[in-house]
């Protein structure tokens, strides 16, 4: 039944990537001699379309039925070259990697030693293909909708483009709106668009869309399945009001007994909202929701007589009695686009901002400056003493953003065009205020940036360089402290209003759906994507996406473009209705399985389950591999007690005579 | 990595820095003198050119307070460039006087006071204090600092706390008079080679004692210790953190009340670099009838008393105001009627300035182990 072994040995220059340091020749010679072993060759780039021709012909020609390829890691190119023998008739697992470039050309210096080892390495290759097992990919229906995590720009970006495609979407919000953080700002860089005329729309879009099912003020609870199949639980938390019944009117919040005492989310606590409120004139459901910890009948159980807003809804919406409701659906693809948190400025405390109400941040900036915002767009600020509109005001860059002493290296790529921006509106609001920036780099690499900074100065915001190190107070000015590098001059520069440009962090709640999704983080602490030039918006989780900025800070246009990225490669299973599901799984030898279920126990991928089974005549317990879920990383094997689930290609009889081909092994 | 083979540029990470000038920024001396620490990180990077820095004045006013480390976005420590250049001259020899016989009598005597060893205990006479032995446990071994042992004006620290310790009834222990400076000031002085063997020596000498912790009463001791002994077994505190645990705890009763409005002046060594706040906070709240009031420019914003950086040994030639001094005149401001502090350097810089100024009547600088002590039972 098995035919002979006949391998073909590829050794790849990788142009001097590889030759360099490795005797390619030498390989080639060596793999020659080998038992099985038909044919070796070198070739400068055997990824290239030459390359893959001089195998298939040597398979067509030589009647080769294993093969080797001694190149790079096989995480690039694996897929590459199964594709390649496939094409030649020859089962795609009957490929074999030997990794000499990441783990013997790039580490080692001189040549002797990396050839040696590249020759071991072929070797155990060899060793291995010669007992390789031909495989077969299977194929499952994957459901043609998309779960989409957070309603920001990206997440309603998504969302439309997966919907116009003609998909189902699901929707899902934490809070009470959809809008993200782009609903508060005011306007947008560098084309001064104002943030809410180019959002709304798409707001309203999402939540007529006759493919979307926006699910606001609701929580993911749970994610099973995989690619193709996921199966999705929704939390929608109780409002309190009747989502069919409230008309938005908003007569409920004028009338709350704690009309307007709490801090607006939205208004970043600059403005105040009732118990019972709408977080924004233009949110989207017009719904209104009760804040259930500061409602008064709700925590207290007592709102005078009878609750002010239940008298006045003249569409009986209030409704105290309401649960939380739980939404089961499934899915064939997840997009995460769960945002970011602004850096907290209280964790720079040399600044003040916990200390001194004019000390503010930029996102309470936006508010300040907007037209919609609690002062009705007037720029007015207290100072500790009195309500003044300040005449001297500072910008400072870099809040929380390239900085070690608060844990965060990275650059949060908006706050230089975001400064000058708000500069910008205090400059048409404010003719005769003297605004000035203080920055170490001003980096304006977008498109539109350099031109819109080169505006902004010449509207006489001065930019001066260097970064504060501390403010403090001296009569009614705030004192910066700062050093001018340009002329090596210290200064205590005073001044009416600080506006902390603060930089963008990964959310503090990102952990919850980290561990809904197995998802990882990259150093920066954002999500890591799969690779981050060639596989941007996929992650290591087959099916899910990430878009927007919980991938890494960006602005609106690169988070849109990301959003539609993620759409896009989403819509791939969904448009082909079906999803290959991996070969190299795990596989039970039923006949030994003691049903002991520590494999249960020990995967990761929650894809091994106990089923009874009859063996001998006897009911026994053994383990059985959803093929679907497994992922081949073999740690049921490691834990198995009996050796009775391995993974395909890598089973002890075939990793065995490869480990000892390296010569570790007797 | 040895550090022999270590340049100037690699010792100090010169090259990690991005010349954004927070380290100036936050200087306090910047206001007196002409020291601009991140200028001397730019041009240290050119080694022909270190002799020249060196031999610049201003290296001498850096007071050590460490605000530049702590701002630093990029985790340098700009101070350290300015010790680097003080070594040099440290080295050739060409020291001041007093910085020389200070460093010799850390040499000969293990204080910078130029004062006998023999003399280390004296402040103990007439206390029933316990006295520690190498390898007999002990919960908290107490190390008293060169200046509390030796100067009369801050010598109430230790001695109010052995009152107190044997007060509350805890398991305590002094080092005896073989104690030796923890070389604080001799780091920022830039002597390394004495500084490393104080750290060999000093790490020697107390782990061969068995001590829960080590109890430091200078704050300058404290973060030495932490930051520049990694072979030191034993934990550090400084007596403000013993003292709050027993507070919490019930041991510490006052007598009687204190009808004052103090101030607290944070220390740089145990503020900035110790991340200690709350705790002397806490213990002066504890006296009843106090009111604590808050500088404006406290914690993490504290201003430098100008105590640290070896320049109880080098004088500023500047003529603009000390920064003692607006210190105290803030404290006016306030109508405090106390500064209190948590360290030795910082009574003496402070009560110098109020003095100058001219507020004893209404003013008074004290350590926080002064005023505990007036309040202890008998």
């Amino acid at each position: 039944m098995t035919e002979k072994p006949k391998v073909g040995v590829y050794v790849c220059h990788c142009g001097i990537n590889i030759s360099s340091t490795v005797d390619v020749d030498a390989v080639s010679e060596y793999a020659q001699k080998l038992p099985n072993v038909e044919v070796a060759r070198t070739y400068s780039y055997m990824c290239s379309d030459p390359g893959q021709v001089l195998i298939k012909n040597d398979i067509r020609e030589l009647g080769l039925n294993r093969v080797v390829v001694a190149s790079c890691s096989p995480r690039m190119h694996e897929p590459t070259f199964r594709k390649a023998i496939k094409e030649a008739g020859v089962n795609p697992f009957f490929l074999e990697m030997a990794n000499i470039r990441e783990q013997c050309s790039w580490v080692h210096e001189e040549i002797e030693e990396g050839t040696a080892k590249a020759k071991k390495l072929v070797g155990a290759a060899v060793a291995k293909a010669r007992l390789l097992e031909a495989l077969e990919s299977k194929e499952v229906d994957a459901e043609p909708a998309a779960l989409v995590i957070g309603a920001g720009i990206a997440g309603i970006q998504a969302s439309l483009d997966i919907a116009d495609a003609g998909f189902k979407v699901y929707l899902v919000e934490k809070t009470p709106s959809v809008g993200g953080r782009m609903a508060q700002l005011d306007k947008t860089f560098p084309t001064l668009d104002c943030s809410a005329c180019i959002l709304t729309p798409k707001m309203v879009d999402c939540a007529s869309h006759p493919n979307i099912e926006l699910l606001s003020y609701s929580e993911v609870e749970e994610i099973t399945g995989f690619i193709g199949n996921f199966d999705v639980k929704v939390r929608k938390k109780a409002r309190y009001v009747d989502f069919d019944k409230c008309t938005g009117c908003g007569d409920c919040a004028a009338a709350c007994r704690v009309k307007d005492r709490f801090p607006s989310e939205f208004d970043q606590g600059m403005g105040k909202r009732s118990a019972i409120y709408l977080p924004f004139p233009q949110a989207v459901p017009a719904k209104y929701t009760i804040d259930a910890e500061n409602c008064l009948f709700l925590s207290k159980g007592k709102c005078g007589k009878n609750p002010k807003c239940q008298e006045v809804c003249g569409a009986e919406a209030i409704n105290f009695e309401q649960q939380d409701e739980m939404v089961e659906f499934k899915v064939g693809a997840v997009i995460v686009a769960t945002g970011f948190d602004t850096f907290d400025a209280s964790r720079k405390p040399e600044y003040g901002y916990a200390d001194y109400p004019n000390v503010i941040t930029g996102m309470e900036m936006e508010r300040l400056v907007s037209a919609s915002g609690p002062t009705g767009g007037k720029v007015k600020i207290f100072n500790g003493k009195e309500e003044i509109e300040p005449k001297e005001i500072a910008f400072i860059k870099c809040v929380g953003s390239r900085d070690k002493s608060v844990g965060n290296e990275y650059c949060s790529r908006v706050c230089c065009m975001y400064v000058a921006k708000q500069a910008h509106l205090l400059r048409d609001k404010m003719p005769d205020a003297n605004i000035r920036v203080y920055y170490m780099d001003v980096r304006a690499f977008g498109k539109g940036f350099e031109e819109f900074y080169d505006r902004v100065r010449r509207e006489n915001v001065r930019y001066i360089r260097g970064n504060p190190s501390e403010i403090f107070k001296r009569g009614d000015k705030l004192v910066v402290k700062v050093e001018d590098t340009l002329t090596a001059t210290p200064l205590e520069d005073e001044v009416d209003l600080v506006v902390l440009g603060v930089g963008l962090e990964p959310r503090a709640d990102m952990r919850e759906v980290m561990d809904l999704l197995r998802l990882s983080q990259s150093p920066d602490r954002f999500f890591l994507e799969a690779h981050p030039k060639l596989r941007p918006v996929d992650t290591a989780t087959e099916g899910v996406f990430l878009a927007g900025c919980c991938q890494g800070p960006k602005d609106i246009p690169d988070t849109v473009a990301q959003a539609k990225g993620a759409a896009s490669s989403a819509m791939i299973p969904l448009a082909r209705g079906k999803v290959t599901i991996g070969a190299q799984v795990a596989s039970v030898n039923e006949a030994t399985c003691r049903g002991c279920s520590f494999c249960v126990s020990i995967c990761p991928y929650t894809a091994i389950e106990m089923v009874t089974v009859n063996r001998f005549g006897h009911e026994v317990e053994v383990a059985r591999v959803n093929e679907a879920l497994c992922k081949g990383c073999g740690s049921c094997s490691a834990a198995c007690l009996s050796d009775s689930i391995q993974p395909k290609s890598f089973r002890d009889r075939q990793i065995l005579p490869q480990i000892a081909a390296l010569g570790v092994l007797k | 990595m040895s550090t022999e083979i270590q340049t100037f540029t690699e010792k100090y990470d010169l090259l990690g820095c991005i010349q954004c000038g927070r380290c100036t920024g936050g200087c306090p001396v910047t206001v007196r003198a002409n020291l601009n620490v991140r200028q001397f990180v730019y041009d240290a990077y050119n080694e022909e050119k270190l002799d020249e820095l060196a031999r610049l004045a201003e290296i001498w006013d850096c007071t050590a307070c460490h605000t530049c480390a702590v701002r630093c976005p990029k985790g340098l420590k700009p101070l350290e460039v300015l010790i680097g250049l003080r070594s040099m001259i440290v080295e050739s020899g060409k020291v001041e006087p007093t910085v020389r016989d200070a460093l010799q009598s850390v040499l000969l005597e293990g204080n910078p006071w130029e004062k006998s060893r023999a003399a280390r205990s004296d402040w103990m006479e007439g206390l029933d204090v316990k006295i520690a032995e190498p390898g007999v446990e002990v919960e908290n071994l107490f190390f008293v600092c060169c200046t509390i042992a030796y100067d009369p004006r801050v010598q109430a620290i230790a001695k109010n706390m052995v009152r107190l310790l044997n007060k509350a009834g805890i398991d305590y222990a002094f080092l005896p008079e073989e104690e030796s400076c923890c070389g604080s000031e001799v780091f920022t002085l830039g002597e390394e080679g004495l500084f490393e063997m104080l750290v060999e020596d000093n790490t020697e000498y107390l782990n061969e004692y068995s001590a829960k912790r080590i109890v430091t009463l200078s704050p300058h001791c404290f973060t030495t210790y932490k930051t520049h002994y990694p072979d030191l077994k034993t934990p550090i505190l400084h007596y403000t953190q013993l003292l709050v645990e027993l507070l919490h705890e019930g041991k510490l009763t006052w007598k009687g009340d204190l009808q004052k409005r103090i101030v607290y002046h944070d220390p740089c060594y145990l503020g900035k670099q110790g991340d200690v706040y709350d705790e002397p906070r806490e213990l002066l709240k504890s006296i009843p009838g106090v009111e604590v009031v808050e500088f404006d420019r406290s914690r993490e914003r504290s201003l430098c008393c100008e105590g640290g950086g070896g320049k109880m040994w080098v004088e500023s030639e500047s003529k603009k105001e000390r920064l003692a001094d607006t210190r105290i005149k803030d404290a006016k401001d306030l109508q405090a009627d106390i500064v209190a502090v948590a360290c030795p350097f910082c009574v003496m810089t402070l009560e110098d300035s109020m003095k100058g100024l001219g507020f004893e009547e209404e003013m008074r600088v004290a350590e926080i182990m002064e005023l505990l002590g007036e309040h202890i039972e008998a």
